[in-house]
């Protein structure tokens, strides 16, 4: 009864808020890694597209909720979701047409477009805030629990609960069924293959008749929904801020380059490794050992091996981990 | 136009839009973006030394200048007694536990191999952890305990403490100016330790090691109450200038005041900035000074030789990777530096007003707009765009304010777009940063 106790505790604090975060992060990092991969630069106004497309997205559930039309059960922002991608998708389309295409035109170095996204995630950042403003803004509605702790509690009889957020539930579903689509997308597709193509290596994709312009606008589209679904995501499970999404910035790089850059298996499974390093590294473990331990043994502190607060040195440690011992990341990602 | 010509008058230029500042809107506030240019324009330098000389792209730079405030808090306040003898001795032997652990561990991990290695590694590290732990907290509690309101925390190595007239009027303390240069020893470690474990990858993984260790910093600054007394602040640093108030009551003050034609109040600003803006002026002249030498000497042609072809330097046996950490711990010192100064100037350490879009992004667009490369390009960039930060508020403010006279008062979209004009900066340094790179991508000042 106590492991069984101590194995929900874990569920509970642990592996279901680290799946969530994780698919969050994993589709954040998917579309880094994308844009690195075909446009082979960091894209550091990747966590502005996210805020972006998520404060487009709450404007259409604002308006949606306006018009009396609900999701039922189901959170509103997944339905205004599309016109969050659609405004997203233009706003991509129009930077690389106005900013991105005269470096590409001009074969520039990466670190040059590295510096030019800087500017980008400036001119993004005003725009958000202009749009949204810089307040904390929560706008899931509908059901809040697909189970509350004490309905798990009567019905399984444990001392311990488990409690899943219909956001997480969502979260993973939707990632899910994003992740499963953009696979499907790049291994069968025409354009997917040329994309992949492009990625491998680019004079031969050229030679071979690929358009690169085609392949350069698709890719957007892809990140723009991508940084759109994970921003709203994110959102819903915990709250929108314009700051905190640029903040993200750090462990969705984290979890590229862990992965590996460029390799979109890799993002996924950087994504989850990140989370769940910072979710075990910041959690108080006293709740899961008191089960586990002997009485006269059980810890008197909250063994937390870290402060919340640190959660940014922990996808940072990994990452310098990664780097020291395997450059390329855990699949094998590209190197300029 | 000859070059020598065009820098003197964008030079002249931006001293112009300084005086018309001091017109305008008062001598105070001109004097006053005045000083924070100064030392913009040294954390400009810093980077310029990094990206210009090496082509490094460190964008932590806001953790180097936070390093550099907390030197002016370790350097200018007070000890505070009660709070070593509670728990100074515990913390100090926790920190040297942690640092003999990881030594123990490199030891280890050179004597033996294979699976006793990572075993061995893994208990040392758990042990080593326990142990660290165990002492550290203990210290960290008693002293934060100490009289939380106003201390709980170590205080500072200012054993002279505050200097007072018999009035007890404060007076000038010139232990804090030691902050300055500890500042960028502190900044000059923690990018030697950043720089030996991520120099030498790629310029991208160099770039989100630095982002991720600026965070790491301020993380530490908030939360280690014990250190520098996290989000609560410290207040009160010691002024290596005059105090304001101690001037209004000096009878010959007054005197040479009145002189002038100035009431006693204004004048002390005044004069107190001044002060401020000379003590800045010597150590920007004194580092440009430097650069500039490095730059023309055969260390900076080396430097710029390994930045154009790092192969072909090499080649030359020019080792690499041991001049990029030379020059990446050069150039945080120097931002180190600015970030005491910048401390100093405030009076008050803020770990909570440290975002990297003010401290690192803004220091890169005054780099680029002033040209990467060039000293006086970035000194130039730091003070323009450091004008043009504070100034575009107000400026976006009569904008908007313009282009909503037509609405009625009270209505959504004028509230909307009043309040939005606090959100011009960003788009401001944005664009500015775009334009310039787009059209003018050698910066005002190109490099030659």
């Amino acid at each position: 009864m106590d492991f069984l106790n101590a194995l929900v505790a874990l569920a509970n604090f642990v592996i279901v808020p680290g799946l969530a975060y994780g698919a969050q992060l994993a589709i954040g990092a998917l579309g880094v890694t994308l844009i690195y991969g075909i446009l082979r630069f960091s894209n550091f106004a990747h966590g502005d597209t996210m805020a972006f497309g998520t404060a487009i997205t709450i404007i259409g559930t604002n308006a949606l909720l306006a018009l009396g039309i609900t999701f039922g059960p189901l959170p509103t922002a997944l339905l205004a979701l599309p016109f969050g991608i659609g405004a997203t998708i233009l706003l991509v389309l129009f930077t690389d047409w106005l900013v991105y295409k005269f470096y590409r035109d001009q074969k520039a170095k990466p670190v040059i477009l590295v510096i030019v996204s800087m500017g980008v995630m400036f001119v993004m950042n005003g725009i958000v805030r202009f749009v949204i403003g810089v307040r904390d803004i929560r706008f899931a509605d509908g059901e809040r629990f697909l189970i509350t702790a004490r309905e798990f509690k009567e019905m399984t009889g444990l001392r311990e609960g488990l409690a899943i957020k219909t956001t997480q539930a969502i979260t993973l579903v939707v990632a899910c069924i994003a992740v499963a689509l953009l696979f499907w997308f790049l291994n069968k597709t025409r354009t997917g293959k040329s994309m992949r193509a492009f990625s491998d290596n680019e004079d031969l994709a050229l030679l071979s008749g690929i358009n690169p312009d085609w392949v350069v606008k698709v890719t957007w589209m892809i990140v723009a929904a991508l940084a759109t679904t994970a921003g709203v995501l994110y959102g819903l499970d915990k709250s929108f801020k314009a700051f905190t999404y640029f903040q993200l910035l750090l462990p969705i790089f984290a979890a590229a380059i862990v992965g590996g850059l460029g390799n979109p298996l890799g993002a996924i499974a950087g994504g989850f490794v990140i989370a769940f390093s910072e979710v075990t590294i910041t959690y108080a473990w006293k709740k899961v050992l008191v089960y586990l331990m002997p009485e006269s043994l059980e810890p008197d502190g909250l063994v937390q091996l870290m402060s919340t607060d640190y959660k940014f040195a922990v996808s940072f440690a990994i990452l310098i981990v990664v780097l020291l011992f395997k450059p390329t990341g855990l699949f094998k990602g590209q190197s300029v | 136009m000859n070059p020598a010509l065009k820098n003197t008058f964008l030079f002249a230029f931006v001293g112009l839009l300084l005086v018309g500042t001091g017109m305008v809107q008062g001598w105070n506030s001109a004097l006053f973006i005045l000083n924070m240019g100064l030392v913009s324009a040294i954390m400009a330098l810093g980077v310029n030394l990094q990206w210009g000389f090496a082509g490094l792209f460190n964008i932590g730079v806001m953790g180097f200048v936070a390093l550099g405030g907390l030197a002016a808090v370790l350097i200018g306040m007070p000890p505070v007694g009660e709070a070593w003898s509670a728990g100074g001795i515990s913390i100090l032997a926790g920190l040297a536990l942690g640092v003999a652990t990881v030594i123990a561990v490199v030891m280890f991990r050179k004597r033996t191999a294979g699976r006793v290695q990572t075993f061995g590694t893994i208990a040392i590290l758990i042990l080593g952890f326990v142990i660290y732990r165990a002492v550290f907290d203990g210290g960290v509690n008693a002293v934060e305990s100490v009289n939380p309101a106003s201390t709980g925390y170590l205080g500072g190595l200012n054993i002279f403490g505050p200097h007072q007239t018999a009035d007890g009027l404060p007076l000038p303390d010139y232990f804090i100016l030691l902050a300055w240069p500890m500042g960028g020893v502190l900044a000059a470690g923690a990018a030697w330790i950043i720089g030996k474990t991520a120099l030498g990858l790629r310029s991208d993984y160099l770039a989100i090691a630095t982002l991720g260790i600026a965070e790491i910093i301020i993380a530490v600054l908030k939360n280690e109450d014990w250190l520098a007394r996290g989000v609560k602040n410290v207040n009160g640093l010691p002024r290596p200038v005059p105090y304001e108030v101690t001037l209004q009551n000096d009878p010959g003050f007054i005197a040479r005041a009145a002189s002038f034609g100035l009431d006693p109040v204004a004048a002390s600003t005044i004069y107190t900035k001044l002060c401020y803006t000379v003590l800045f002026a010597i150590v920007l002249l004194v580092i440009l000074w430097l650069s500039q030498t490095a730059l023309k000497s055969p260390w900076g042609r080396m430097m710029r030789a390994i930045r154009d072809n790092e192969t072909a330097a090499a080649a030359m046996g020019k080792n690499v990777t041991a001049r990029h950490l030379q020059i990446f711990v050069l150039g945080s010192a120097i931002c180190g530096i600015a970030g005491a100064m910048m401390t100093t100037l405030d009076g008050q350490l803020t770990p909570g007003t440290y975002q990297p879009l003010r401290f690192t992004f803004l220091v890169w667009v005054m780099v680029i707009v002033g040209g990467s490369g060039n000293n006086f390009g970035a000194v130039l960039g730091g003070i323009l765009i450091w004008w043009l930060w504070v100034q575009v508020e107000p400026l976006g403010l009569g904008l908007m304010n313009l282009l909503s006279s037509g609405l009625e008062d009270g209505s959504a979209l004028k509230d909307r777009m009043i309040e939005s004009a606090a959100y011009m900066r960003l788009l401001t340094m944005g664009l500015v940063l775009l334009i310039v790179l787009r059209f003018s991508p050698r910066g005002l000042i190109p490099e030659r």
